[in-house]
């Protein structure tokens, strides 16, 4: 339901074309730098880089879309992008599914202690394992290949706690007619739990790949060539080779951000629900 | 229930559970645990290590770095934090005035957040240019000479702040809409009959109303700030001097530069006392502040 929390002036009218500018210019102000971004791509390198920046392109090089692609491999640095997120996300997501299934619906002896040492570590910073992770995955010989890229992000207990949530709000009737009609218990997660959980998985999946995709601490530490190498890192690169030749630097940054933005306009209904579902749950 | 059917119950918990338990046992639990051990020892990765007891925690007292980080960190996140949750909920609060075309405006202003740190970090230092950058040109319309952004001793660190707030104001944006929307219209209607002004409605229904929606980002956002580093990282990389170098941005200069991994992980763990400490706080604080119906 839609309430006026606030109401700004005695005429209606007046008020709401008042909120309908200030939405447009603040939405306006809000998208400046993401735009910016792209127009400073599309100019030349004259223009980018002389002295008094210019903000409209005075001529359009679609051209330094290749110019990027061939100054640093940003599409093989994509691909890893790709891996590493989709990586964990995979991972994540069906292993937590599995554990969360049996912490909200099996009795076994130490649920409770067992549960309680995932909840512990839901507060710890990433911080605090990013040291031990870095020695246990150097001694493992994994710095710079794909499982010790992926393995250390895939088990947080946060996908464990969230699903465990959900699951406890289906109503175990479904199930138990499920278990009546023969079905075993991975039956009934796989046909009974798991379709009516999909709006909670591709949530925490949406929130897990855009996290990873965003991650620069671990993939900065554990690769250390173009072989693991993801795009957050690989702008870093591409700064030190390129230093401020701006229209390249942001065509590179335009390149690495259009996927992710695609995803959130593809994703958002899930996105979204999993901002609030987040927010609300302190109520 | 028949101890045999039991029986299977927990052979069929434990095999729903290992594949998680397997992985967060060595690479979650395990390090914490890890961070504890190793923060008790000198540590380089090249040579083995040797027991320092609780010396690198006291290293902690006479290093000017760690302090001016932990500072650093400080202003940033209570700076932040208020200015973010200020943005939040204004933005909240208008796009609730019952406007029709209200998810396209949520979209366009969640955007920020929905984009990769390091990329935006290099158009906010393209936009802080000092002569002639978009940000200094808008200062410049009202008369106001704007300094040089990022080297500058006093203004890198609010130019951080004010590029964090924008990328992060979405979240809290977000859940305050959907605390807004949640809140009963009768309320609204009781307060008028009562002769509320819009002002007293606001601090009596909408508050109070959205109190557990404001703790929540509260906390979050904290906890989010004091974990800052990649912005710091690509747009001034901890300078001028050390001004903004930040908590996590040492650990990781300590942990991967200096190799001092015992150091590190001391630092980590101060690190992680400081947000606990905090959020305990805020925990006590929200008995006293945050109104919960049901």
């Amino acid at each position: 339901m839609t309430t006026e929390a606030l109401p700004l002036l005695k005429n209606p009218v007046a008020t709401r074309r008042l909120v309908v500018f200030a939405c447009f210019l603040v939405t306006a102000m809000t998208l400046v730098p993401v735009v910016m971004m792209v127009l400073v791509a599309f100019q030349s390198d004259a223009e980018s880089m002389a002295a008094q920046p210019s903000f409209w392109p005075s001529s359009w090089h679609p051209e330094n879309l290749q110019r990027a692609f061939e100054l640093v491999p940003l599409g093989h640095y994509l691909l890893n992008t790709i891996i590493f997120a989709a990586g964990t996300t995979l991972l994540e997501t069906v292993t937590a599914a599995l554990a969360a299934y049996a912490f909200a619906r099996l009795n076994f002896p130490g649920r409770g202690w067992l549960f309680g040492i995932y909840l512990a570590t839901l507060m710890i910073p990433s911080q605090v394992t990013l040291i031990p992770q870095f020695i246990l995955v150097a001694k493992l010989q994994g710095i710079d290949t794909w499982p010790g890229m992926i393995l250390p992000h895939a088990f947080t207990a946060i996908g464990v706690f969230l699903l465990r949530q959900f699951f406890l709000g289906i109503p175990r009737d479904y199930e138990e007619a499920a278990r009546l009609d023969g079905a075993n218990r991975w039956q009934a997660f796989i046909r009974v739990i798991v379709p009516l959980a999909v709006p909670a998985i591709a949530t925490l999946a949406v929130f897990k790949f855009i996290g990873q995709w965003n991650n620069l601490l671990w993939p900065l530490v554990i690769s250390n060539s173009d072989s693991t190498r993801t795009a957050a890192v690989g702008l870093q690169v591409f700064q030190d080779i390129n230093g401020t030749q701006w229209n390249l630097l942001l065509m590179a940054a335009t390149i690495t951000t259009v996927p992710l933005i695609v995803l959130f306009f593809l994703t958002q209904r899930w996105f979204i629900k999993g901002i609030t579902m987040s927010g609300l749950g302190g109520r | 229930m028949t101890p045999r059917w039991r029986n299977k119950e927990t052979i069929a918990a434990w095999l729903f559970i290992l594949p998680s338990l397997i992985g967060f046992l060595i690479f979650t639990a395990g390090p914490v645990v890890a961070a504890g051990v190793i923060s008790l020892l000198n540590w380089n990765l090249f040579s083995s290590p040797t027991f320092a007891g609780l010396r690198n925690f006291a290293r902690l007292g006479p290093d000017p770095t760690f302090w001016s980080a932990l500072g650093n960190t400080a202003y940033f996140t209570f700076l932040s934090v208020p200015l973010t949750m200020l943005v939040s909920l204004a933005l909240a609060l208008l796009l609730n005035q019952g406007l029709r075309r209200i998810a396209v405006f949520r979209s366009l202003l969640l955007l920020p957040y929905a984009t990769i740190t390091v990329a935006v970090a290099f158009v906010w230092i393209w936009l802080y240019i000092p002569h002639g950058g978009l940000v200094n040109t808008v200062l410049g319309w009202f008369g106001v000479a704007g300094p040089a952004w990022l080297i500058s001793d006093h203004w890198a660190m609010p130019a951080l702040i004010a590029m964090s707030v924008w990328k992060s104001f979405g979240f809290g944006m977000v859940v305050f809409l959907a605390g807004l929307q949640a809140i009963p219209q009768q309320l609204y209607e009781a307060a008028r009959v009562d002769g509320s002004s819009a002002w007293q409605s606001f601090r009596n229904v909408t508050v109070p109303m959205l109190s557990p929606a404001l703790f929540f980002v509260i906390v979050t956002s904290i906890i989010g700030s004091f974990q800052v580093f990649d912005q710091a990282l690509i747009m001034t990389n901890g300078g001028p001097g050390s001004r903004t170098t930040t908590l996590v941005m040492y650990i990781y200069r300590t942990g991967f530069e200096n190799y001092d991994q015992g150091y590190a992980a001391a630092q980590s763990l101060v690190l992680f006392g400081f947000i606990v400490v905090i959020t305990a706080a805020q925990f006590v604080l929200q008995r006293r502040l945050v109104h919960y119906d049901n």
